[in-house]
């Protein structure tokens, strides 16, 4: 009989073109996003060297780091940010590959359109100069993030070079809790294992509470494996994955798609099949969870109190902490339902689907946004943005004084003109709470939608499950 | 891309754990569309103040640690962003070798296809060289690719690994392109099989735009 195979393993074997003696492996590239900030030197690259893109029909370019989400019809003011969106498009033209322009109601977040226009596909391998485009995984693809080089190479010879990662299986048993989202499970894993937990390895998320989790949910878990440490998370492809794939522009269809549906049945983990590691969670155990300082795995409950780093006992997290809480301007003891916050952000790769608009939404009904705070509502793409007005939600973030913005990156990473002031201190839906990340000296507190809806309109951290 | 076969220079010392690639090289300053002149953000949030002016307490504002050519740091260095800004940064700096006990993956990964050396160790030699690194203008390290040796400042060596593919790469100062265009035939090859067996992965794009 043959040996028992992972989820991974199969896309790995899959897609092996060769395998030197060292272990070093040469993989296929089903399919290459790109997008304006880690491309330019890619590109210039390819035409230095006298290049073409091997397969532009299994590559698509969009801009979203740095494209303004206030009125658009203007274009770009900063300069900078326009010069790399155009060299995005000089590019694209120049190297015959799709892509959705700015002002298409397609663009968006990358990682929100792969998805959405069913580019990403099960058993495919997905990359991207993007560290989270591990949320593809949530798809049952292999997705990963790259460095330019490594898009240079993709766009060349649509292969990698690459070690082959171990498996690893992080189990969520069990009911998820009312008022608990997939931030909240992916924040609970990563406080678990570390920010270091998953190097090396690629993580399959299973267990009945990730087999209940919608597709938006699994992309939401899937993103953040990267602030695990490991640089793809894969949720096996099932009933879930297939109805929300059949109809969307790039899926296959007819019988192709039929083809297709027979090969992602035989994608699964095998019984019995041995991982190199394993985590186990109890989802009744999960509460909602914010972060309090400056690494994605300082999270901690909602009902928790900001460490004490005298109590911390290994000195270089110590040291850690300590920076953290200078950073953060916490005071160790401080129950986290007391911090004050000023900003608000709800988007980023991590929760700007229709989904967690949603959340947020039902939370904001009928309230306001608390006096002194500023909140934007960023949608990931054109498209959810649209879907979003037709269910009338724009107007309810509008009424309760949200911001409603047009899709991009935006202040995850503030590379638009969306940045915090003056140190300001924000509840944000996106991935990141490194220092500076979202404005000098921001103080970045990671949180779910309906976590950061209720930090809006109370003007603190707060339990969304005493709103509701 | 510069060969590197070794490697004799100041050692700064940067104890810090999970040293993220926002702070090595703030995405603010991504929008550039070059490889060069990176290093004067080099680690911008730490190395300056806000009125712009000189952080004295960063390590590499210290006078024997401006010429820095190694960098000694802590667990699980360059998480976060795949940015490739931050090797590219730490090389305008001068710095071609990092040695710490963990690397994040994308970072380690970005580091060989540039020529700049990433040395995991154990954290006790780890702890070893952060002691050598603090010695000022006595810190002096030399790396040895090809033996796989550093050799600290009281003429001890500590010995490494790196994968032999990599080690190859870097003695040579190869270019990874140019070497799978060599198995330009084997890519082909798998292109002719997965268009038989699983023909929905081609024209995928096709018709967008």
């Amino acid at each position: 009989m043959a040996q028992p195979r992972t989820l991974f393993d199969k896309i790995w074997q899959s897609h092996l073109v060769s395998e030197q003696d060292d272990g070093t492996c040469l993989i296929y590239i089903d399919m290459h996003l790109v997008h304006e900030v880690t491309s330019p030197q890619a590109f210039e690259g390819l035409r230095l060297a006298g290049r073409r893109v091997r397969r532009p029909d299994a590559t698509i370019a969009v801009a979203d780091h740095n494209v303004p989400t206030s009125d658009r019809s203007r274009g770009i003011d900063d300069p900078e940010s326009r010069l790399q969106v155009d060299t995005l498009e000089e590019n694209v033209r120049a190297f015959k590959i799709p892509y959705f322009p700015v002002t298409d109601i397609r663009q968006g977040i990358v990682h929100i359109i792969g998805p959405e226009q069913g580019l990403s596909q099960p058993g495919m391998t997905i990359v991207c100069g993007d560290s989270h485009t591990a949320t593809h995984g949530a798809m049952g693809a292999l997705a990963f993030g790259i460095g330019t080089s490594e898009v240079e190479h993709v766009l060349a010879t649509q292969t990698l070079l690459q070690r082959r990662p171990k498996n690893m299986r992080v189990a969520v048993e069990g009911s998820l809790p009312f008022g608990v989202s997939a931030k909240d499970v992916i924040l609970a894993i990563i406080a678990k294992i570390g920010t270091a937990g998953g190097t090396g390895h690629v993580i399959e998320y299973a267990g009945s509470a990730i087999r209940g989790l919608s597709m938006e949910g699994r992309m939401t878990l899937c993103n953040m494996t990267i602030e695990a440490g490991a640089r793809a998370g894969l949720v096996a492809p099932d009933e879930t994955t297939f109805a929300y794939l059949k109809g969307r522009p790039y899926a296959p269809k007819g019988a192709s798609l039929e083809k297709a549906f027979a090969y992602w049945r035989t994608l699964p983990s095998d019984r019995g099949v041995f991982y190199d590691r394993e985590v186990s969670i109890e989802a009744s155990a999960i509460a909602p969870h914010v972060t309090w300082g400056t690494s994605p795995q300082d999270a901690l409950p909602i009902t928790g109190r900001v460490p004490d780093p005298a109590l911390e006992k290994d000195p270089s997290r110590r040291a850690a902490m300590e920076r953290s809480l200078q950073y953060m301007a916490l005071k160790p003891n401080t129950p986290l339902v007391e911090v004050a916050v000023e900003r608000v952000f709800i988007g980023s790769c991590t929760n700007s689907r229709i989904e967690d608009l949603r959340a947020a939404a039902a939370v904001a009904k009928g309230r306001r946004v608390a006096k002194g705070v500023r909140a934007l509502v960023v949608p990931g793409s054109g498209l959810v943005k649209r879907q979003a007005e037709e269910e009338g939600l724009d107007r309810i973030f509008l009424e309760a004084g949200f911001e409603w913005r047009e899709p991009g990156c935006s202040n995850c990473m503030s590379m638009n003109a969306d940045r915090a002031e003056h140190a300001e201190r924000i509840a944000s839906t996106s991935n990141r709470n490194f220092e500076g990340r979202q404005g000098k000296n921001a103080k970045t507190h990671l949180m779910g939608p309906a976590m950061a809806a209720a930090a809006a309109v109370t003007g603190h951290i707060a339990d969304v499950r005493e709103l509701s | 891309m510069e060969k590197f076969t070794t490697l004799t220079g100041v050692a700064a010392p940067l104890p810090m754990v999970n040293i993220d690639t926002d702070k090595i090289f703030p995405a603010v300053y991504l929008k550039t569309i070059k490889r060069t002149g990176l290093s004067k953000h080099l680690f911008e949030e730490i190395r300056f103040r806000p009125d712009g002016s000189e952080n004295p307490d960063f390590v590499l504002n210290q006078k024997p640690y401006r010429n820095a050519k190694i960098l000694v740091g802590g667990e699980n260095f360059g998480c976060g962003s795949s940015r490739e800004h931050a090797p590219w940064a730490l090389l305008d700096y001068g710095i071609r070798a990092v040695i710490a006990p963990s690397f994040a993956d994308i970072f380690y990964n970005n580091c060989f296809k540039n020529g700049l050396l990433p040395i995991t160790l154990p954290q006790s030699e780890v702890d070893l060289l952060l002691e050598d690194a603090k010695k000022g203008a006595n810190a002096i390290l030399t790396i040895d690719l090809e033996k796989g040796t550093i050799t600290r400042p009281d003429g001890g060596t500590l010995s490494f690994t790196i994968d032999p593919f990599r080690k190859h790469c870097l003695l040579e100062g190869l270019d990874d392109i140019g070497l799978t265009e060599k198995q330009a035939g084997a890519i082909s090859a798998f292109e002719e099989e997965t268009r038989r067996s699983r023909p929905w992965l081609f024209n995928i794009t096709e018709g967008a735009s």
